[in-house]
């Protein structure tokens, strides 16, 4: 019985403790880049944005989550009540679950298995499974059209991630996303030109940079982002396959998309950006943990990702 | 629960669980990656394609139970056949005792190779030439899928880029001395 205790029982428990701390890290960190979606669009449009709740508005995403949680859910009487709770389960669940593989920093990952791009790749290409039963299980015209338009959005643009996963295994060798870093850290263009301090050209984004334009446009499209919001397109389809949904289910919906966003954000980071390496290798840069690395190219990522929309915007309206 | 469930989108649905468990087992026999290709192959991009038909079509399903049970005979012929295959597969040991090391004995170690290795060395030295030909059927399916949905209608215009670049003012427009009070 000890013995079980320690061979089985405690690496669950410790695995355990290690998923309830990535979520609310994790949770917390979609809270705070909710928020700065929604600054850096208002500051696009010469906004304020959110200032109201909390110094500058810091609490907003806190607010909003008291306030879906505090409404009374609505479930259409025509609906299949079952899938129609089930569909924001599914986004949630999915989007958190892709997270276990990631690796933060080195080290620190809660599955470091031998085919995890593999797994993140399955498991954000179930993601279509949220919307398609959202919109179908709401027995409504609209939600139903739109799950359709996004959902094959999904699926084509699930073809060209593969692809570009691909190049990116294809120079490393391994599908272990540890592994993928590591390949970044060991071999590349700085060591070809005798600077091996120089590692931030040793990344895979200068060698692949088509692949990581290609990747970073794919992420857009899979994420629902602007200007590939074809599944919330407002002018025409209301607000696309979750018009039935209000209050909880709602939020779980918004929040799958944005962990799938920072999902995207860390996959480019791994795979592009040398995940938690410092940019230099030197003094001052090596001293900074490998976490604070990983966050800071997510975050910057997360921005490019952000500016998206504005940057479509402002070509749209120049050409 | 795939054909018993009386909606065909929730059949669908079950299927899906259906490949879901499948992986499962895969990842529970050490076969991680063919596990990850069965979710991102057919959960991922087959049943997506599936639902999409089985939600649109709107198929009365009870109007299509009418005539079940003239099946029966034939079913009951393909579940014993399924059945004796699956009792032969499970006495294996007692008919014939040699046949379980053969079916071990080329899997490498877990220990010494990954999954993917396994595969790949597999795949391109010993059965490249089937490889190669599954790859020719594919290619022709995929030719004769696009034969079968391309047709030409006489009727429908179709840009061409290259005739609308090669226009010239002389043959795009007619220059006409309009004399006034008259008209073309």
């Amino acid at each position: 019985m000890e013995a079980f205790f320690w061979d089985y029982g405690w690496p669950l428990i410790i695995m355990l403790f290690q998923s309830v701390l990535l979520m609310v890290v994790l949770l917390l960190i979609v809270a705070y880049i909710l928020y700065a979606d929604r600054k850096i669009w208002a500051a696009v449009q010469i906004r304020r944005g959110p200032n109201v709740v909390g110094p500058w508005g810091l609490l907003q995403s806190f607010a909003d989550l008291l306030k879906f949680v505090l409404k009374e859910p609505m479930i259409p009487s025509g609906s299949d009540k079952f899938l129609f709770l089930f569909a924001p389960l599914i986004t949630v669940v999915l989007s958190l679950a892709a997270w276990a593989v990631i690796p933060v920093a080195q080290g620190w990952v809660i599955a470091d298995i031998n085919v995890g791009i593999l797994y993140v790749f399955a498991i954000s290409s179930l993601g279509v499974y949220g919307v398609i039963i959202g919109g179908w299980a709401s027995n409504s015209k609209y939600p139903f059209l739109s799950a359709l338009r996004s959902a094959a959005q999904m699926v084509s643009y699930e073809v060209s991630i593969g692809f570009v996963i691909v190049t990116v295994l294809l120079c490393v060798g391994s599908l272990n996303l540890s592994e993928i870093v590591y390949a970044q850290q060991a071999r590349g263009l700085a060591h070809v030109l005798g600077v091996p301090w120089l590692s931030i050209l040793n990344w895979y984004w200068l060698p692949l940079f088509p692949m990581f334009v290609v990747f970073f446009v794919s992420a857009l499209a899979e994420t629902n982002r602007p200007p590939f919001d074809l599944a919330e397109a407002e002018s025409e389809l209301v607000a696309g396959f979750m018009v039935e949904y209000g209050s909880t289910p709602y939020m779980m919906f918004m929040l799958g998309e944005y962990v799938a966003i920072s999902l995207m954000c860390g996959l480019m980071t791994i795979l592009f950006m040398g995940g938690w390496l410092p940019p230099l290798d030197i003094a001052p840069f090596t001293w900074v943990p490998g976490i604070v690395w990983f966050l800071l190219k997510c975050l910057l990522v997360f921005f490019f990702i952000s500016m998206a929309k504005a940057w479509y915007l402002v070509t749209a309206m120049t050409s | 629960m795939v054909i018993a469930s009386r909606n065909p989108v929730h059949s669908v649905l079950f299927l899906i669980l259906c490949f879901f468990n499948a992986a499962g087992l895969f990842v529970l026999i050490g076969a991680e990656y063919l596990a990850m290709l069965l979710v991102v192959v057919y959960v991922g991009a087959v049943m997506v394609l599936f639902l999409f038909v089985v939600m649109m079509l709107d198929v009365d399903f009870a109007e299509m139970r009418q005539g079940f049970l003239q099946y029966l005979p034939i079913g009951a012929l393909i579940g014993v056949i399924l059945l004796v295959e699956l009792l032969m597969v499970v006495s294996g040991w007692y008919i014939a005792p040699g046949m379980l090391g053969e079916g071990s004995a080329p899997t490498p170690p877990v220990e010494q190779t990954q999954n993917i290795a396994a595969i790949g060395e597999l795949l391109y030295t010993r059965y490249i030439y089937w490889f190669q030909v599954a790859g020719l059927v594919l290619l022709v399916a995929m030719i004769g899928a696009i034969v079968l949905t391309l047709r030409h209608k006489p009727g429908v215009r179709r840009q061409n880029i290259s005739e609308q670049v090669a226009r010239r003012p002389e043959t795009a427009i007619e220059v006409v001395k309009v004399e006034s009070g008259k008209g073309l």
